[in-house]
């Protein structure tokens, strides 16, 4: 794979159009188990990115991904927000000054990404959370990747956060009780994955 | 849904332009934020204190910025932590050089937004500490969740650190303070009626005509039992028994006592429910120094109560006591 300025602009389209589309249904997850503030948020951030980044010039990938960092960090709030933000500025930060992005630069930025949301929200995988679905999906990144193997890999992730009990977060209050429900930020991660996988096939 | 809002994505706006109207001599929006500032602000040499949170708690906490509390409220969208670079703007606004005081609710996002604003200001130069609020005894603090929810128990730590920064004291003494707020408070909820964010639509969940939640948070999180809806006494006696059992009280100690509510509860309800609080303290032999009874800490519409308890010291009772302007909480 290689990513350019565009394929990062078509990215953040395809996931707004997942958000503002299941923004209902990302909402009804979190009030399972949150406080119900999931979709609106994710849908108000990303149609912000959009907003932000359609139709602008950057020289960069980093630049790009930098933009949609600060604009999820400012526009999100809740728990998303610093998390979503936290992930794109280390992402952007670690492919600063790369011409072409292949995908074992943008698997150490994923790493990086995901090192940064462990520390910010002092979460680890297990836990119910958006990190259950980066931290394999991250693994799908090698010589032989294909954008089929990413969804399979993401959606397998997300649906795995059903049976698990959260630890992390307002669903941890909830104990045993929150078994049996998806966790929101891994469904809007698998969004972002999924939209991520199409815009890379459309690219070949 | 039946609200009287013009657009529900605009609520928050619309409340805080309404806010200012009605407060034009003691409050202001920063431009371009959802911040409230005290007008005179900042004060030179005073500790700051800011606090804010998801909007939908009103009063809390633009109604608690007055002389002798907070000097800045960051107002969240509808039961959202707000974003780092308001929470840092609110910072900037009201350093007066002796630093800023954080307080915030124990939850997630109200943390990390919160402590990356404070990461901001530092590398600024702006002294900032802060503290964790989570008096919340419905839910189970342990290393296996988030830890207790803030609640309404936020209101004592806005007072308390509010009144040692209005005396002069440095930022170390109104930290030390507040933790002190946060040792000795405790507090409980529970609900009748579920709430509707406006941009959602719908309530977060439903309850039978004939049940209540006990342990319900502030944001419509399922509490921890849901049963037969029971009088006033009983409620008080479940909800304040589970209070007694977390936090050692001694005959003859002072406390102050909340008793609020959710949003939808009238006053008389609430009265009700502090007839039979009042009667179990006092037959514990505790000396109950001030009570206060309204809505401090809602949760838009919804119907229910929280009942909160903070032992009180000598240094707790004087900056209690101490005078203070805010509209919400007149002393």
């Amino acid at each position: 794979m290689e990513l350019h300025v565009q394929d990062v602009i078509t990215w953040m389209n395809k996931t707004n159009e997942r958000l503002q589309s299941n923004k209902e249904y990302l909402t009804s997850l979190d009030q399972a188990v949150g406080d119900g503030d999931h979709g609106i948020n994710m849908a108000r951030g990303f149609n912000e990115v959009v907003q932000k980044i359609d139709g602008a010039d950057y020289e960069t990938v980093s630049d790009a991904l930098k933009d949609v960092a600060m604009t999820l960090m400012s526009k999100v709030g809740g728990a998303a927000g610093p998390l979503y933000g936290t992930a794109f500025l280390k992402l952007s930060t670690s492919l600063k000054g790369k011409d072409s992005v292949d995908q074992e630069s943008f698997k150490s930025g994923l790493e990086e990404a995901l090192a940064g949301m462990k520390q910010r929200g002092k979460s680890d995988e297990g836990e119910k959370t958006l990190v259950d679905v980066w931290s394999p999906v991250i693994e799908t990144f090698t010589n032989s990747f294909n954008p089929e193997d990413l969804v399979q890999t993401a959606q397998t992730a997300m649906e795995k956060t059903k049976d698990m009990k959260a630890t992390k977060g307002r669903a941890s209050y909830l104990g045993d009780r929150s078994i049996g429900h998806l966790d929101p930020g891994s469904v809007s991660s698998f969004y972002l994955f999924e939209s991520l996988a199409e815009t890379v096939k459309g690219g070949e | 849904m039946k609200k009287i809002v013009n657009d529900p994505e605009s609520v928050v706006q619309d409340m805080l332009d309404g806010l200012i109207s009605a407060h034009p001599d003691s409050l202001q929006l920063l431009p371009e934020t959802t911040v409230v500032v005290r007008k005179d602000a900042p004060i030179t040499n005073k500790v700051s204190i800011v606090s804010g949170g998801g909007s939908g708690h009103e009063p809390a906490h633009a109604g608690y910025i007055g002389d002798g509390m907070l000097d800045a409220a960051v107002c969240g969208e509808m039961f959202t932590s707000p974003t780092p670079d308001q929470v840092f703007e609110s910072i900037k606004a009201v350093d007066g050089g002796a630093g800023v005081f954080l307080v915030i609710k124990n939850y997630t996002g109200d943390v990390m937004n919160f402590e990356m604003a404070a990461e901001l200001a530092e590398a600024e130069g702006i002294q900032v500490e802060k503290v964790i609020v989570n008096d919340d005894v419905a839910v189970e603090d342990s290393s296996f969740t988030t830890g207790r929810r803030g609640i309404a128990g936020t209101i004592f730590v806005h007072k308390i650190a509010g009144a040692k920064a209005a005396a002069g004291g440095s930022i170390e003494e109104v930290k030390s303070v507040a933790e002190k707020v946060v040792a000795n408070v405790r507090s409980m909820g529970m609900a009748l009626t579920p709430c509707t964010v406006p941009a959602a639509g719908k309530p977060s969940f439903t309850l039978e005509e004939n049940e209540m939640e006990i342990g319900t948070g502030i944001h419509g999180e399922p509490g921890i039992e849901r049963k037969p809806i029971a009088s006033a006494s009983a409620i008080a006696e479940e909800l304040t028994d589970k209070i007694l059992e977390d936090i050692k009280f001694n005959s003859g100690d002072d406390v102050a006592v909340m008793i609020n509510g959710m949003g939808a509860t009238p006053e008389m309800e609430l009265y009700i429910l502090n007839k039979k609080v009042n009667q179990m303290l006092t037959d514990r032999g505790l000396t109950i120094h001030k009570t206060f009874v309204g809505d401090y800490m809602t949760s838009l519409e919804m119907a229910g109560c929280s009942i909160t308890l903070l032992k009180l010291d000598d240094e707790l009772k004087t900056l209690l006591d101490a005078e203070s302007s805010a509209p919400a909480f007149r002393i």
